[in-house]
């Protein structure tokens, strides 16, 4: 049960985001710009280092929600799955596992980020502003997955519900719903 | 040194602010709306001591100097009390539903699931709305967000904690929008 009302029909974050609309505005452009927006990262890239991230914090709700965005977005299961497990072996690019490693450090402590994973990096080829999306990102769910959690949020059991989710993801990226998200109200129960 | 190519002469988040306008405007905004709107029952003072505790927690130094040159130009005290406040700030003469709020946020530091629903009872009790307990948590989140771009880049950040005394009252009176990252 959330330390604070919520409604019923959205669980995890979208709870959240419709109880404080103000803060919500900027969250969510940010995440639009970060993982939607003009990249040299592909969209299923940035959805990977939101599952990394959200996977160490073990924010559950999150990382089903961003594991099912990535694999909608790569068409496949094995790589989110992977990931997870171990990024070193991981059927990623090189320069994928770096910045996987960097978001890893990011999510211990801005202080844990070495100069030796930045250099790793940029051996292999990714750009500044790559190395700098990068942390962002993992920064950004570093707040996300203790928003969720700290609120005592409910996390669906259902598996439907996230296949559904991660389409929306897909469909409609991070902005607010030009309708709302009262259309939801049908597809309880949610727990 | 940075880690990539910033604006040398900008310490802290002012680097990576410049480096990407695109992030640097909701970010500024989230700041903007949490920490200043009027429209809250928490201080600007409490909010900015939030902040500060969070930031002094993941132990950023800029982070931590920055909003604590802040809270003391809204709490009118000096560095010592925000230093004391950072220490032991149980023993510190604060309200007590801010006391609750501060051990929430040090909670939501460590990970989400650290918060208890007896803090959350203990807040509660002591008069704090469910808007100031949605705050606190996503004021702490999004300083463990701030701090973690501020170090995960390699910015630098003054030595001098006397500089960001002298900043406070400027940055309390321009706000988190609109600001010159080059002033």
């Amino acid at each position: 049960m959330p330390y604070i009302p919520l409604e019923d029909h959205l669980p995890g974050i979208t709870g959240l985001l419709e109880y404080s609309k103000e803060t919500a505005a900027p969250i969510r452009e940010l995440t639009q710009v970060l993982l939607r927006g003009p990249s040299t990262l592909t969209e299923g890239e940035r959805e990977l280092i939101a599952t990394v991230v959200s996977h160490r914090n073990q924010c559950k709700f999150c990382v089903t929600a961003h594991t099912a965005a990535a694999d909608v977005l790569l068409g496949e299961h094995e790589t989110s799955a992977k990931v997870k497990e171990d990024i070193s072996t991981a059927p990623v690019s090189d320069k994928m596992k770096a910045l996987l490693t960097i978001a890893a450090q990011v999510q211990q402590s801005g202080k844990a980020v070495t100069t030796e994973s930045i250099q790793k990096a940029k051996d292999v080829g990714a750009t500044d502003i790559e190395i700098h999306d990068t942390v962002l990102i993992a920064a950004l769910f570093c707040l996300y997955n203790r928003y969720v959690d700290g609120l005592a949020t409910v996390t669906p059991s259902q598996p439907e519900f996230y296949q559904g989710l991660g389409q929306r993801l897909k469909d409609h990226g991070y902005n607010r719903l030009p309708q709302g998200y009262d259309h939801l109200k049908k597809n309880n129960p949610v727990h | 040194m940075a880690y990539i190519d910033l604006p040398k002469e900008l310490p802290g988040i002012r680097g990576p602010m410049a480096f990407r306008p695109e992030t640097a405007k909701p970010l500024n905004e989230l700041a903007e709306v949490l920490l200043r709107d009027d429209n809250n029952t928490l201080t600007r003072g409490e909010r900015e001591l939030i902040a500060t505790y969070v930031s002094s927690l993941n132990d950023c130094f800029f982070c931590q100097n920055a909003h604590g040159g802040i809270a003391q130009h809204y709490l009118q005290c000096d560095m010592q009390f925000i230093d004391a406040i950072k220490k032991d700030y149980t023993a510190m003469p604060i309200s007590d539903k801010l006391k609750s709020l501060l051990s929430i946020a040090a909670s939501v530091q460590k990970g989400g699931k650290y918060v208890t629903a007896e803090q959350i009872e203990n807040a509660k009790t002591e008069g704090a709305t469910d808007k100031e307990i949605h705050d606190t948590v996503l004021i702490a989140a999004a300083f463990c967000m701030f701090n973690r771009y501020v170090d995960g880049l390699g910015t630098w950040a003054p030595q001098d904690r006397e500089i960001y005394v002298q900043r406070g009252p400027r940055r309390a009176e321009e706000g988190y929008i609109d600001f010159d990252l080059y002033k």
